[in-house]
């Protein structure tokens, strides 16, 4: 059985694109060689920057022949049927068989579809990858309309045997398959001929081209490392980095440069940034003092004077951006010497945040006055809640983070301690961004806390003040990020956080805003609002194994957006329907609600006076009575001490005394005094179980 | 190295020769302010349509906001790009491209070249293409891009662009650290030239009069007389009532985009300009940008046949 090697030679291939291409031309090719009849033992596929290769093991040599059988009309049907069934097969009425059916005789017709050799199959299903390949963007090149991720070159495509290799004939675009390809672009330019994968593989590396992305990266780091080693070093793992630089080059060759001592005083966060955004550097740390003190970057080629050259040229290229970053830097200090923070963040004052929302100067004093009011709630100092709030942007202005916006926050921090202010408004400056993912760390600094909530209270409250709430996919300023940073730091912190009188607040400032608020008012969205924390909040317990029904049972009618209480008031809810008692009674509490129902539905009227125990007919009923009577107050006295475990517990006491009521008592009794005060019973109980949730709305 | 230039201007006449060599026609610069090469109307426009071409050239540039006074060893508000733009784009031109680098001195068997990913937008001109930065030794040389579409046109055939940062490639090549300190002219020469000697003084008049001095008010009338101009100049007949010819004046009406263009890129240096604004006033060029290539390729250069 032949194997089949296909490789499509481009220009360079964006490294973030690699290896998903490699992946999709395995999967779209061997899909569609499968659907066509032909099976294969094993595939692989390979990507560098200037190829995508595939390897396809033990291919069917041909597709085999398919047998079709159709069954036509009756002989005795309509002339028209049978035309019509000898159009839909292509065959003629002399070539129908006619077989006995139960109905009588009938017409069959027998397609047999001939297997096609693989060449044809592969040539179809080639083609029809290229013209198809998922690129995220692709482009036309020259006068073609043929789309590619950069212009495409050549294709590569033989299927090989023992007996030697054959190229799968095929013309894309003018772009004719062949049996060659080129190895590296300086060090072996040229093209070569290959007759099959193994020989590929090792022509390719005699060529200077080491084709799998693993590989690469594998060498890339093991000669970093040891470099380092060498000289008492470490490499700072960047997963992120290796790959992309794995895709960067076909033979790659990292090189080690130290960085300049007028540099090695910037904050270690800016040397790997700038290292690593514009250079694409590893940076080396020395374990002893942490400090980043030297640089890995990996060359796409070996050379005469052994990478004397190369690296001499990016520690030039990197020298230049480190003095504009230590430029950045100075000047900011220098600034921040002068003016102090507050002073650094005045530019904001001519920054708008939203047309309707004012300037980011406007927002920061809301934000600050919020985390004013918010600091007693989350134990924190008002005045250095308020002040932190103040100088938690002030490094938005600055040049290093207008150089790098992703060190926004960060050189806050920096700069806070430079002015010497509390470590705790340092702390707040870069914490108060978080959480900006599910999996981000929570600050739990009180500091830190107060001003991320106002933060993130003042962006919610301000948007649902304008009625620019999120739809569908779109969430332009990622408000639902907000809930869920909200969320996170009220349940990470325990801390009880009042959303509606909060939102108020919040809205009396936005709405201070010179343009005017034209919105619905806090009365009429403040509703909204809680039921987005709702759904957010349902997102995020998601992953606890909390089922949204749960959330939805536990979720008073008039929430008071308390979401410590409530998920305290969840989770004790989720555990208790966890165990045996809790499905048991959430069958009960079901049962009893239908009956009650139905009987309230019959007769017109609702049982919801007092049940009198004295017409309890027989001892299970008198018993639950006498339970009902003693858990009543345990679960009132739990659920005023905020003890949902303690009120799960009391209401479990119900389950015994209820399973066997229910097994001793038919609550239709003859008796209709005895049956109303059945039915007000069960009332009683339906009441005692709508204290904790309601139970009707959670899913069997 | 016997083969390495020695002045800024030996690597424009390099590059001059050599596209020359490759059969470029050698433009001179545009005469109006521009802020990139791409704004020629030699690229602009000729990009657009089905008419084959290529050109080579030196384009001055100017990003006002780029200004430091001539201090900054590599900032400059006022600095040069070397601009090649072929339809279409030839199957060899990473080749031809790599000869250019030869060209002007970088030895590639000691040097580590790159082609890093890097899409081109230019929202003014509502225009974009794939392509690469063009690195050398980590350091970025010049910008590679097939475009794809300009004028919200798209582009058939599909135009190769080079565009390389003169300054900070013949630093590079001639091992330069501050711009200033680069020779112009041949260090060897009677009256030897530093790019200091010519440009310092500039840079500092400029950088003022860009930051502090230039009207504001001014700026903004300048702008929509242009954007007016260029509205004007696109309505009239196709038809010329004194010739009784048929002439679209499309360039004419580019270079009032080229100027609100400019005016646009004043304005921001002197922080007038709002990040809400911002976005409005972009979107007004583009829109002068798409008239006058939907203008251009009802010429007979831009593909109109009659």
């Amino acid at each position: 059985m032949p194997d089949l090697l296909i490789e499509l030679f481009s220009e360079e291939i964006p490294a973030r694109m690699q290896a998903k291409a490699a992946d999709d031309l395995r999967r779209l090719m061997t899909d569609g060689m499968v659907e066509a009849g032909l099976t294969y033992a094993g595939a692989a596929a390979f990507a560098t920057p200037r190829r995508l290769t595939l390897a396809v093991e033990d291919l069917l040599a041909e597709s085999p022949t398919l047998r079709e059988e159709r069954k036509g009309p009756r002989v005795d049907a309509p002339e028209t049927a049978l035309e019509g069934f000898l159009r839909s097969t292509g065959l003629t009425k002399d070539q129908l068989e006619v077989r006995d059916d139960k109905k009588g005789q009938v017409y069959f017709a027998v397609v047999e579809k001939a297997g096609r050799p693989a060449a044809d199959i592969v040539a179809e299903v080639l083609e029809k990858t290229v013209r198809n390949f998922p690129w995220p963007k692709s482009m036309r090149w020259g006068a073609g309309s043929l789309r590619w991720v950069r212009p495409l070159h050549s294709i590569l495509a033989i299927l090989s045997t023992e007996e030697g290799a054959q190229v799968v004939p095929l013309d894309v675009d003018g772009i004719v398959s062949g049996d060659t390809t080129e190895g590296h672009r300086f060090l072996s330019p040229g093209r070569f001929a290959v007759t099959g994968f193994e020989d590929y593989a090792a022509k390719l590396k005699r060529a200077h081209v080491v084709l799998d992305a693993a590989e690469r990266a594998d060498m890339i780091w093991a000669e970093a490392t040891n470099m380092a080693f060498a000289q008492g070093l470490e490499v700072v793992e960047d997963k992120g980095l290796l790959a992309e630089v794995a895709g960067l080059v076909e033979w790659p060759v990292p090189l080690m440069g130290a960085i300049g001592e007028d540099f090695l005083e910037l904050p270690p966060e800016v040397l790997q940034t700038s290292m690593k955004e514009h250079q694409k550097f590893f940076s080396v740390r020395d374990p002893g003092t942490g400090k980043i003190v030297k640089y890995v970057t990996v060359a796409n080629r070996t050379t005469a004077d052994d990478g004397a050259t190369i690296l001499a040229g990016n520690g030039k290229v990197l020298a230049a951006r480190l003095a504009d970053a230590k430029f950045f830097w100075e000047n900011d200090l220098r600034t921040v010497e002068r003016v102090g923070l507050e002073g650094m963040a005045e530019p904001l004052a001519n920054v708008t945040f939203h047309n309707k929302l004012g300037t980011q100067a406007e927002r920061i004093e809301r934000i600050a006055a919020l985390a004013r009011e918010i600091a007693p709630l989350v134990g924190a100092d008002a005045d250095l809640a308020e002040q932190a709030a103040k100088v938690a942007k002030a490094d938005l202005p600055s040049e290093m983070v207008y150089e790098f916006p992703e060190l926004q926050g960060l050189m806050g921090r920096y700069y806070a301690e430079a002015a010497g202010l509390d470590q705790s408004i340092a702390n707040a400056c870069e914490a108060h961004y978080s959480p900006l993912g599910p999996s981000d760390d929570v600050p739990t600094e009180p500091v830190s806390v107060a001003v991320a909530l106002a933060d993130k209270l003042d962006t919610l409250t301000g948007f649902w003040a304008i009625d620019e709430k999120p739809t569908g996919s779109k969430d332009p300023f990622a408000l639902r990020r907000a809930a869920l940073g909200i969320i996170r730091l009220v349940l990470e912190n325990g801390v009880r956080l009042p959303l509606p009188p909060m939102v108020k607040k919040a809205d009396i400032l936005v709405c201070m805003n010179p343009d005017g608020i034209s919105g619905p008012g806090p009365e009429k969205y403040i509703p909204t609002l809680l039921s987005f924390f709702a759904d957010r909040l349902k997102v995020h317990l998601r992953s606890e194994g909390i089922r949204h029904d749960v959330i939805d049972a536990a979720l008073p009618e008039e929430w008071d957006g308390d979401i410590l209480l409530l998920v305290n008031r969840v989770r004790a809810l989720q555990a208790f329907l966890d165990t045996e008692d809790g499905a048991n009674l959430t069958a009960a509490y079901t049962r009893a609600s239908n009956i009650v129902r139905a009987e309230e539905g019959k007769d017109g009227v609702e049982y919801t006076l007092d049940p009198n125990p004295d017409l309890a007919e027989n001892a299970s009923e008198t018993a639950l009575f006498a339970v009902l009577d003693a858990v009543e107050p345990k679960l009132a006295a739990a659920l005023g001490a905020e003890k949902f475990e303690d009120a799960m517990t009391a209401l479990a006491g119900l389950r015994e005394p209820l399973d066997a009521f229910f097994e001793e008592t038919l609550i239709n009794s003859d008796n209709q005094i005895v049956r109303r005060n059945r039915l007000c019973l069960l009332n009683r109980i339906k009441a005692l179980f709508a204290r904790i949730a309601d139970f009707g709305k959670i899913e069997g | 190295m016997a083969d390495r230039p020695r002045s800024f201007q030996e690597i424009i006449l390099r590059l001059q020769s050599y596209w020359a060599g490759k059969g470029c026609a050698i433009m001179q610069p545009y005469d109006m302010e521009v802020g990139a090469g791409t704004f020629h109307p030699a690229t602009t426009l000729r990009s657009l349509g089905s008419n084959a071409w290529a050109a080579a050239y030196v384009q001055p540039s100017r990003r006002p906001t780029d200004g430091r006074y001539g201090e900054n060893p590599n900032r400059l508000q006022h600095y040069y790009q070397y601009q090649v733009l072929i339809k279409p784009s030839p199957p060899n031109l990473q080749e031809l491209y790599l000869g250019s680098l030869r060209a002007i001195g970088i030895d590639m068997d000691l040097h580590d070249i790159r082609f890093v990913e890097d899409d081109w937008e230019s929202p003014t001109l509502g225009a974009w293409g794939l392509g690469w930065e063009v690195w050398c030794d980590g350091m970025e040389v010049s910008q590679f891009t097939y475009f794809q579409q300009v004028g919200g046109h798209d582009c058939k055939p599909v135009s190769g662009e080079l565009t390389y940062g003169l300054e900070r490639l013949a630093m590079y090549i001639l091992g330069v650290d501050h711009v200033m300190d680069m020779p112009f002219n041949d260090p060897d020469a009677p009256i030897a030239l530093s790019y200091g000697d010519v440009f310092r003084q500039t840079e500092q008049e400029y950088s003022r009069w860009n930051f502090d001095v230039a009207d504001t008010a001014t700026l903004l009338d300048h702008f929509v007389e242009a954007e007016a101009e260029c509205a004007r100049i696109l309505a009239a007949p196709h038809e010329d009532p004194k010739t009784g010819k048929r002439i679209v004046m499309a360039h004419p009406a580019y270079d009032q985009c080229i100027k609100a263009s400019h005016i646009f890129n004043l304005l921001d240096a002197r922080g007038v300009i709002s990040v809400t604004e911002r976005q409005a006033y972009i979107g007004r060029v583009r829109a002068l940008a798409k008239q006058c290539a939907d203008a251009f390729v009802q010429t007979e250069a831009g593909g109109y046949a009659a």
